[in-house]
């Protein structure tokens, strides 16, 4: 399936990463490929099949509800872009 | 002392022949006089390894010390390894500094292995080239024009150019076997849970695996034995027991099966190729083993697949990268939504951004059965040929990379032709089995992979049917030339 430049514009939002009017076309032309590549799946018969998301079909592993982690929020916190008293700081999101 | 293997080197610092500190500081060399040409390295770590191989050498004077204890190797720079930058190959991540260390990483540590620093690849493993790095492409040593494949195209080159005896790598949908083939290096891919993935930067969680790249399988063996652990931090980690992965590397391949599938002979193999992999055929026949014409009927769907199921993951993984807790932020953002779209667009490269938003599309709502359920339903397919395969054979055979390495930008215009060139690889990780690539000749004096395909958890078994070949035949041993 081909998509457009107004299909990019909505991927470009779902996937949070701007895309510039200029590059649209040629996105959407590159992204149309890998999906002509992709479609071959569409003639394959799988009815019955049971879709596998794990090679060993294996389910998740549970542990006992016990802390296990100690904070390091400090030690994280110093490769943050920019924090303040522990907070994370992004730009201001309510007026 | 970088012409010795792992297991070479293993002797040598027992006998005192030189110290760790001796060795480490002889790599550290090497890598300082020539990786300018390879660019195999992103950060080399030579205060650290020197302090490394002085402790292990402490240890190896007290005795009783870990097989690899005073060993140095690269790490590819997917893992995280604290207080040292851990990029994955990305602006995204050019200034972190990793808060603590991959599991493996830590396993190494433990015992003894020195590192020597942090290798190239692919901007977030996504390549088959070593073209996507941010911090440039990575050369061949066999040919300094062609591409080193990738991911681990650094780990790869680091090794063949003897810059590290050995280097850690990943394996998504073929990153550590192509390489390793264009390369003329023994690199494998263990069994899906086999190996740690926590501190592994994900790309696509079901399929990325560890492994290791180096001269031998018996080196590899060496390798995995510190490679291979359970950890409770992996939830996908699986507990079974691991075994001391050389015990049946001298074993005999009397009565092996191998399985040699004719999906992986047809168009776009490079005629060459086949002629070095044939001729591997016949070794194994004089070694005792029986060929068998197999199908893998399911073959030609595997490329098409893993670029529903590799992006969608990917595209949910690489989420976090949001220019708020680490990594790379924008100039003045002038609200939240502009700071997530543009650290994302100006930290990210275009064929990461390409697989976020082809992933993006293919769990968006409207497509997700169309394109991500039908993909995880000829996933089953693709592992049911396998499953049914080995009813009948012990290891499956065949080309590693449908042609030996190929010049810098002869394929980064098609990223179509690009994903192709990892059709003989990708099944085995949508399958979760462990594979293994080893040299089997040249094509015009480029290096050509065998790719051998084992069971679940049969990696003693791979490493033992690579190890009897390198017994038999000294490919392994031929050398890029020009490497001092």
């Amino acid at each position: 399936m081909a998509v457009d430049r107004s299909d990019i514009a909505k991927l470009a939002e779902l996937a949070r990463i701007a895309i510039s009017e200029n590059t649209a076309d040629e996105v959407a032309s590159s992204i149309s490929d890998v999906l002509a590549l992709v479609d071959q799946l569409q003639a394959v018969n799988t009815d019955g099949v049971v879709p596998m998301a794990h090679p060993l079909d294996a389910i998740q592993r549970l542990r006992a509800d016990e802390v296990t982690e100690i904070n390091q929020r400090e030690h994280f916190q110093t490769i943050a872009p920019a924090t303040q008293g522990g907070l994370y700081l992004v730009p201001q999101v309510i007026e | 002392m970088h012409q010795f293997t792992i297991a070479e080197l293993i002797q040598g610092l027992r006998r005192k022949d030189y110290s760790s500190v001796e060795l480490t500081r002889h790599y550290l060399d090497r890598i300082t006089r020539l990786d300018s040409t390879y660019n195999s390295y992103i950060t080399p770590t030579a205060e650290l390894a020197l302090a490394q191989a002085a402790e292990a050498d402490k240890r190896l004077a007290e005795g009783n010390a870990p097989a690899l204890c005073g060993v140095p190797i690269a790490h590819k720079d997917i893992f995280c390894t604290e207080g040292v930058k851990t990029t994955c190959g990305s602006k995204m991540l050019d200034n972190f500094i990793a808060p603590y260390n991959a599991t493996i990483v830590e396993n190494y540590l433990n015992a003894g292995v020195v590192m020597l620093g942090k290798t190239n690849m692919d901007e977030f493993a996504m390549g088959s080239s070593n073209e996507t790095s941010y911090y440039g492409s990575v050369k061949n040593p066999w040919a300094t024009d062609c591409v080193p494949g990738g991911s681990s195209g650094g780990s790869a080159a680091a090794v063949a150019a003897h810059l590290a005896p050995g280097a850690t790598a990943s394996d998504t949908g073929g990153s550590i076997r192509q390489p390793a083939a264009l390369c003329g290096l023994t690199g494998i891919k263990p069994t899906y849970g086999r190996v740690s993935r926590w501190g592994m930067i994900a790309f696509a969680s079901s399929l990325d695996q560890a492994g290791t790249l180096t001269r031998t399988a018996e080196d590899a063996a060496l390798m995995l034995n510190n490679l291979a652990s359970f950890d409770a931090k992996d939830s996908t980690c699986v507990e079974r027991e691991i075994p001391d992965y050389t015990a049946d590397l001298n074993n005999s391949l009397k009565g092996l099966k191998i399985g040699v599938p004719k999906e992986y002979f047809g168009e776009g193999l490079n005629p060459d190729t086949a002629v070095r992999v044939e001729a591997a055929i016949k070794v194994y026949e004089s070694l005792g083993a029986s060929i068998h014409s197999i199908s893998l009927p399911h073959t030609h769907l595997a490329v098409p697949a893993y670029y529903v199921i590799a992006p969608a993951e990917c595209s949910a993984n690489l989420s976090r990268f949001d220019g708020v807790r680490y990594g790379y932020r924008c100039e003045n953002p002038k609200d939240l939504a502009d700071l997530y779209k543009r650290s994302r667009a100006e930290g990210f490269g275009d064929e990461v951004k390409r697989r976020i938003l082809v992933g993006s599309y293919a769990l968006s709502a409207g497509y997700y059965d169309a394109y991500y359920n039908k993909a995880q339903k000829v996933r089953r397919l693709i592992k049911q040929d396998f499953v049914d395969a080995f009813a009948d054979v012990d290891v499956i055979l065949g080309p590693t990379s449908p042609s030996p390495a190929f010049p810098f930008g002869s394929k980064t215009k098609d990223p179509v032709a690009m994903y192709l060139e990892d059709i003989y690889t990708i099944a085995v990780n949508l399958a979760g089995l462990p594979g293994l690539s080893i040299p089997c000749g040249l094509v015009d004096n480029k290096p050509v992979g065998l790719q051998l395909i084992g069971n679940y958890f049969a990696e003693a078994q791979l490493l033992n049917v690579a190890h009897q070949f390198q017994q038999a035949t000294d490919f392994h041993q031929q050398t890029a030339p020009g490497i001092e």
